[in-house]
C-alpha cells in the first residue's frame, strides 16, 4: 500500500481541492468580518487568553477548520471501497442515533436535534445526509436501474424519507427539507421525471394558491384546459379522460394547498412563507430577518462597503449572521461583484462535481456525486434565496461559509469522500 | 445508460437558472434599487444635531437688544416613567396637578419611547429648584438649550420673537433642515433674518447597533461639522428714540415710523399698542401669546406694515408733484376754493399758488389739480378720457411705492391700494365712470390705501426731492452692510425742480401764520420742519388723524410719519407728537416748554377731538 501523499498526489481532483479550500478560506473572512468587534485588540492571538479567543465565532472556526482538514485525511485514509461497503452499516447506525437524539440532547433554540460532547457540539442530521447519500448510491447500484420495479423503488424512497421524518420529530424542519435534494441525483439516475414536474407544478401551485384567491385559481384552469382542447380537438379529443383527471388533480392540489398551508404547517412556518409573498407584512416582527437582511445585502452597492467595513452586520441588526446569514456580509462588505464571485465559486465547485461525478464508472460513484452536488446545489440555493427574499427562511446553513463545525465538517465528509472514491477510480486504472 | 446521459445537461440547466436568477435579483436590489442603501443608514446612522448659538441684535447706537440665556426643557419618556407620584411631581414642579396630567398625556401621545418636553423654558433657578429631586423620578431628564433674553421693552413688533417649529412650516422645504421642537424667528426680523441669524448647524454622525447604543463615529468623524454661530445683526432702530416714541403713543392705537431719509434706515417704528417682548419667551409664553391674540386692542397687529388706511390730505402733495411732472400745471397756477365742488375744511385766503393750497389744505384746489391730470382730452369720449387719465396717474403715484409691496425686511408687508381704471370698470362699469366719481383721491380719501410705512418712504422721497432707499430695519450684518437690495437708488420720476417747488409750502403748514401743522413747528430751536397734515375720514367713528414731515428741511435727516386712529384733526396731536420725535432725534433733548406736550400726549386718542356742540 502507497503511503497517502503518494497515493492521491496525482489521483485526487485537485481543482476540486483548489475550489474547497478557497471556499473555507473566502467563508472564514467572511465569518472574522461579521464576528469582528471593534473592541477586539489589534493583535488578538497574542494578547487574549484561550477562553476569551474562544467567545469569538472567527477563532472557533479557525479550530472548526483545523478540524475539518483532519477530517479530509481521514477521509482519505480510509480505504474507499470501506464507503461501498459500510453504507448500510452507517446507515443503521445513523437511525439509531437520530432516534435517541431527541431523547438525550437537551432543548437549543426550540429543537432537541444537538448532541454535547464537552465543548463541542454536533447536530446528527447534518452527517445524515452524507450517510443517506452514500446509502442510496449503494441501493441504486444494486438495483438493476432499467427493470426498476415498484418495490425497488418504494425502498429507496424509504430509505431517503426515513432520516428526514426522523429530523423533523426532532423539530428540525430546515434539515429535513434538504432531502429534497435527493430527487436531483435520482431525476439523473433514471427516475420519471413526471415526478419532478409534478412537485415543481405542486410549488407553483403553492404559490399561486396563496397569492391569487383558490376560485379564481381553479376557474382560470379549467378556462386554459377548455381552450387547448377546443383549440386542438382533433388531436386531443381522445385524451378527454386525461384531462378530467388532471384537472381533477390539480382541484384536489389546490384545496389539499390550502389544506396543507393552514392545518398542517406550523405557526412560524406559515408566516415565514407569507412573509416570503408579502415582505413588508410586520418589519419588526417575523419580517425582521428578510427585511433586514435584503437591507445589508441591498447597502452594499456595486462593489460593496469593503473588508470589516459592513453596518448592518457588524451592529446585530442581522440576525445569525455568522451562521445562516453569512451571505448578508458577503453582500455588503463585497457588494454585488462579491456575490458574484460567491455565486461563481458554487457554479464552479457544482459544475466540477457533476464533471467528476460523470466520469465514474461505478453505478455507485455517480449517484453519490450527483448526491453531493444536489445537497451542496439545495442549501445554496434555499440559504442564498432567503437573505435576498426568493424563498422562505429555512434555517440551513450556506455550505463552507457559514460558521459551525458540524456544517463544516458534514459538508467537507461529503465532498471527500467523492474525491476519495474518485481517486480510486484513477488508482484502479494505473494498477490494471 | 447512454439515454439519460443527456439528463445531465438539464440538472446543469437547473444550476445555471438559479444562479442567474440569483445574480440578476442581487444587481436589482444592490445595484439598481438604492433605497436598501438609504435604509441602512437609517439603521445605524444617528445624527446629533448641534444647534448654533443664534445672532445677537443690536440698535442704532450698539447696545444690545436680543441675546441668548441658558434655559432647561423638563423632558418625559413616557416608557420609562415608572410609579409616577403626580401629587408629589406636580408639587415639585409647582405646576397644579391637572397640567402636569395633561403634559403626560401628550407626551405619550406624540411618542411612549422618544423624549418630548413635558415643561419648558425653565431658568436656572426654577431648574435648581428640582433638579436634585428629579432622581426619584425615572423618565424625567431635562434638556439645556439657547432661548432669547431681552434688553429693552420696546420694538417688539421690529423684533419679531422666537418660537418652536410648527408642523406646518416643517412640511416647507425650505424648512427642510429643521427638527421637530426647534426654535426659529416666528415674526419680525427674528423671521426675515432668520437664515442670517440662525447660523450653521454642526452635526455629528454616530454609529449605532440594533439596540442604539453608540458604536462611535461615522467614518471617524469625517463627516462630522462643527456649528457655526449666527451673524449678529446691527438695526437702523435707536431704542432711545424709539421708547421716546413709544411712551408719546401709549394708550392710542396707531403708528409712527421715523426714517433716516439719505439711507432709508428706519429709526423708530412704533406699533400701538405695544407690548413688552419679553412677553413671548421664556416659561408661559404661550398662555401670554394667547392673551396678546385674544386682546381686542390687537397689539400682535403691526400696524405700520399692515395697516392701510387713505392717506388724508398728507397724499395732496402727491397728486401736486404728479400733476407738476404732467406739467398740466405750475406752482403759480390758482385755483378758486370753490365749494361746489368738494367742501373745504375751513374758509381761507384764496389759494393763488401753490404754496397757499398746501398751507391750508385747500380741498377744492387740489380736486382742480388732479382733475387737470386726468382730463387731459385724449379721446372725446369723456369716460375714456378718465380712463386714461386715471391710468397714467396711477403709474406715477405707484413709482413712490404705493400700491406695492415697498421690500422692507419684514415679512406681512400690506401692498394698499392705488385704484386702476379696472378697478372702477368692475365696481361701477366699464364706461360709467368719470372723474366726478374717482376725485376723492384727489384729498387722499375713498379708494385709496396706504401704510404707515409708504407714507413714511413718501416723506423721505420729498426730503431728497426724488429719490428714496428701500426702508429696511438692519443697516448691518455680521461685520458687513445691510443686504444688496437696501443699496439701490430709486427714482420715482419727478424732477427735483418740482419738490423745491412744494417744500416752501409744506414749510409754510408747519412755520406759516395759520398754517394747519403749527403745533409742530421747532422753529424756538432753529429747526424747520416741512409737514403736512392729515385728517383721514373714517366711516366706523372718530377721524384718524395724521402728520408727515420731514426736517430739518434744507438739509433732511428725518422723515417721519404719525398716524392715531380716532384722534380727529391731524394738527392737534399728531403734528405735535411728529415735533416731540424729530427734535429728540436731531438735538436729543426737548426744549423745556416742550415738556407740557410730553406730559399731554400719552393716554388715549378720544381727548384731542374738541366735540363740536350741535
Amino acid at each position: 500500500m502507497n503511503s497517502l501523499p503518494a497515493r492521491y498526489n496525482r489521483s485526487i481532483d485537485w481543482v476540486t481541492v483548489l475550489l474547497y479550500l478557497l471556499m473555507v478560506g473566502v467563508g472564514w473572512l467572511n465569518v472574522y468580518a461579521a464576528s469582528y468587534s471593534p473592541d477586539t485588540p489589534a493583535n488578538p492571538l497574542s494578547s487574549l487568553s484561550f477562553g476569551q479567543l474562544m467567545s469569538y465565532d472567527w477563532f472557533k472556526q479557525i479550530i472548526w477548520i483545523g478540524t475539518a482538514l483532519l477530517l479530509v485525511v481521514m477521509v482519505l485514509v480510509v480505504d474507499p471501497k470501506a464507503y461501498d461497503t459500510l453504507a448500510y452499516g452507517l446507515y443503521g447506525l445513523m437511525i439509531v442515533l437520530l432516534i435517541i437524539t431527541p431523547f438525550i440532547a437537551r432543548p437549543i433554540a426550540g429543537s432537541r436535534s444537538w448532541l454535547e460532547l464537552g465543548p463541542v457540539r454536533l447536530q446528527p442530521a447534518e452527517f445524515a445526509k452524507f450517510i443517506t447519500a452514500l446509502a442510496a448510491s449503494r441501493y441504486l447500484a444494486s438495483i438493476n436501474l432499467r427493470q426498476q420495479s415498484f418495490r425497488d423503488q418504494l425502498v429507496l424512497a424509504g430509505l431517503t424519507l426515513l432520516p428526514p421524518v426522523l429530523i423533523i420529530a426532532a423539530n428540525e424542519t430546515g434539515q429535513a427539507l434538504v432531502f429534497a435534494a435527493f430527487l436531483l441525483a435520482y431525476f439523473r439516475e433514471g427516475m420519471s421525471p413526471i415526478i419532478l414536474l409534478i412537485l415543481a407544478a405542486g410549488a407553483v401551485i403553492l404559490i399561486l394558491a396563496l397569492l391569487v384567491p383558490k376560485l379564481w385559481l381553479l376557474a382560470g384552469f379549467t378556462v386554459l384546459l377548455v381552450i387547448a382542447l377546443a383549440a386542438n380537438w382533433r388531436t386531443l379529443r381522445h385524451y378527454i379522460p386525461l384531462s378530467l383527471g388532471v384537472w381533477a388533480v390539480v382541484v384536489g392540489m389546490v384545496f389539499g394547498v390550502d389544506f396543507f398551508f393552514n392545518n398542517v404547517l406550523q405557526d412560524h412556518q406559515r408566516k415565514r412563507i407569507e412573509i416570503l409573498i408579502n415582505p413588508s407584512a410586520d418589519p419588526l416582527g417575523v419580517g425582521w430577518n428578510v427585511t433586514q437582511s435584503k437591507i445589508a445585502i441591498g447597502s452594499g452597492g456595486l462593489a460593496g462597503k469593503g473588508f470589516l467595513q459592513g453596518t448592518q452586520t457588524k451592529f446585530d441588526f442581522v440576525p445569525a449572521q455568522s451562521t445562516d446569514f453569512i451571505f448578508c456580509t458577503v453582500g455588503e462588505e463585497w457588494g454585488w461583484l462579491g456575490s458574484i464571485v460567491t455565486i461563481g465559486l458554487f457554479m464552479g465547485l457544482l459544475g466540477r462535481i457533476g464533471y467528476v461525478a460523470e466520469r465514474q464508472k461505478s453505478v455507485f460513484g455517480r449517484t453519490y456525486g450527483y448526491c453531493v452536488a444536489s445537497i451542496i446545489f439545495f442549501h445554496f440555493c434555499i440559504n442564498i434565496g432567503m437573505t435576498i427574499g426568493l424563498a422562505p427562511v429555512v434555517g440551513i446553513p450556506l455550505p463552507f461559509f457559514s460558521y459551525g463545525g458540524s456544517s463544516l465538517w458534514s459538508f467537507t465528509t461529503l465532498l471527500f469522500i467523492l474525491l476519495a472514491i474518485d481517486a480510486a477510480r484513477k488508482q484502479d486504472l494505473e494498477r490494471y | 445508460m447512454q439515454y439519460l446521459e443527456g439528463r445531465k445537461y438539464v440538472v446543469q440547466a437547473i444550476f445555471l437558472a438559479v444562479a442567474l436568477v440569483f445574480a440578476t435579483r442581487l444587481f436589482y436590489i444592490q445595484v439598481l434599487d438604492s433605497s436598501y442603501k438609504l435604509a441602512a443608514d437609517r439603521n445605524t446612522l444617528q445624527r446629533i444635531v448641534q444647534p448654533p448659538y443664534r445672532g445677537l441684535i443690536y440698535d442704532r447706537k450698539g447696545q444690545i437688544l436680543v441675546q441668548n440665556t441658558p434655559v432647561y426643557d423638563l423632558m418625559v419618556v413616557p416608557r420609562e416613567v415608572k410609579q409616577l407620584d403626580t401629587l408629589r411631581f406636580s408639587q415639585l414642579l409647582q405646576l397644579p396637578l391637572e397640567e402636569v396630567r395633561e403634559g403626560l398625556q401628550q407626551a405619550r401621545k406624540f411618542s411612549r419611547v422618544k423624549a418630548s418636553p413635558l415643561v419648558q423654558n425653565l431658568n436656572t433657578q426654577e431648574l435648581a429648584a428640582i433638579q436634585d429631586n428629579l432622581i426619584d423620578f425615572p423618565g424625567f431628564s431635562v434638556k439645556a438649550r439657547m432661548a432669547r433674553s431681552y434688553n429693552t421693552h420696546t420694538m417688539a413688533h421690529a423684533l419679531g420673537y422666537v418660537g418652536s417649529i410648527t408642523p406646518k412650516l416643517l412640511e416647507r422645504p425650505q424648512y427642510a433642515k429643521y427638527q421637530p421642537g426647534e426654535f426659529l424667528g416666528i415674526t419680525g426680523l427674528e423671521s426675515f433674518y432668520e437664515k442670517q441669524l440662525m447660523g450653521r448647524r454642526g452635526v455629528q454622525y454616530r454609529m449605532v447597533n440594533v439596540r442604539g447604543i453608540e458604536k462611535g463615529a461615522f467614518r471617524g468623524g469625517e463627516y462630522d461639522t462643527l456649528s457655526v454661530a449666527g451673524q449678529d445683526l446691527h438695526l437702523s432702530l435707536d431704542s432711545e428714540l424709539q421708547g421716546y416714541a413709544e411712551k408719546l403713543m401709549a394708550g392710542k392705537r396707531g403708528s409712527v415710523v421715523a426714517l433716516d431719509p439719505k439711507t432709508g434706515e428706519i429709526l423708530a417704528f412704533v406699533s400701538a399698542p405695544m407690548f413688552d417682548p419679553e412677553m413671548l419667551s421664556g416659561k408661559g409664553m404661550g398662555n401670554r401669546y394667547m392673551e396678546l391674540l385674544n386682546n381686542p386692542e390687537q397689539p400682535l397687529f403691526n400696524r405700520p406694515l399692515m395697516a392701510t388706511y387713505p392717506p388724508g390730505s398728507t397724499f395732496k402733495l402727491v397728486n401736486e408733484l404728479v400733476a407738476l411732472q404732467a406739467g398740466v400745471v405750475t406752482p403759480n397756477t390758482p385755483f378758486a376754493c370753490n365749494f361746489k365742488l368738494v367742501r373745504c375744511t375751513h374758509r381761507h385766503e384764496y389759494p393763488s399758488n401753490v404754496g397757499i393750497a398746501i398751507k391750508q389744505s385747500c380741498n377744492p384746489y387740489f380736486y382742480q389739480v388732479m382733475r387737470a391730470t386726468v382730463l387731459r382730452g385724449r379721446s372725446s369720449n369723456r369716460f375714456e378720457d378718465a380712463r386714461l387719465g386715471l391710468g397714467e396717474w396711477r403709474r406715477q403715484v405707484m413709482k413712490f411705492g404705493l400700491g406695492e409691496k415697498l421690500g422692507v425686511d419684514m415679512g406681512n408687508e400690506k401692498r394698499g391700494l392705488v385704484p386702476s381704471p379696472e378697478f372702477y370698470d368692475k365696481r361701477n362699469g366699464y364706461h360709467r365712470w368719470t372723474y366726478r366719481t374717482v376725485y376723492s383721491l384727489s384729498i387722499g380719501q375713498g379708494e385709496i390705501g396706504i401704510t404707515g410705512l409708504q407714507m413714511a418712504n413718501v416723506m423721505a422721497t420729498i426730503a431728497n426731492r426724488g429719490w428714496y432707499y428701500t426702508p429696511h430695519f438692519v443697516r448691518g450684518i455680521g461685520s458687513g452692510g445691510p443686504l444688496p437690495e437696501y443699496q439701490v437708488k430709486h427714482t420715482v420720476g419727478v424732477d427735483a425742480q418740482h419738490f423745491e417747488a412744494i417744500v416752501p409750502g409744506m414749510m409754510s403748514v408747519v412755520d406759516g401764520n395759520g398754517g394747519t401743522g403749527n403745533n409742530a413747528s421747532l422753529a424756538d430751536v432753529g429747526i424747520s420742519v416741512a409737514g403736512k397734515t392729515g385728517t383721514v375720514q373714517n366711516p366706523h367713528g372718530d377721524d384718524h388723524a395724521t402728520f408727515a414731515a420731514f426736517a430739518p428741511a434744507q438739509d433732511p435727516q428725518i422723515a417721519i410719519v404719525v398716524f392715531i386712529e380716532n384722534a380727529g384733526f391731524g394738527g392737534s396731536s399728531a403734528a405735535p407728537l411728529a415735533a416731540l420725535v424729530i427734535e429728540k432725534h436731531l438735538r436729543g433733548k426737548i426744549a423745556p416748554w416742550r415738556h407740557r406736550w410730553e406730559e399731554w400726549l400719552p393716554g388715549p386718542a378720544d381727548r384731542f377731538i374738541k366735540r363740536r356742540k350741535y
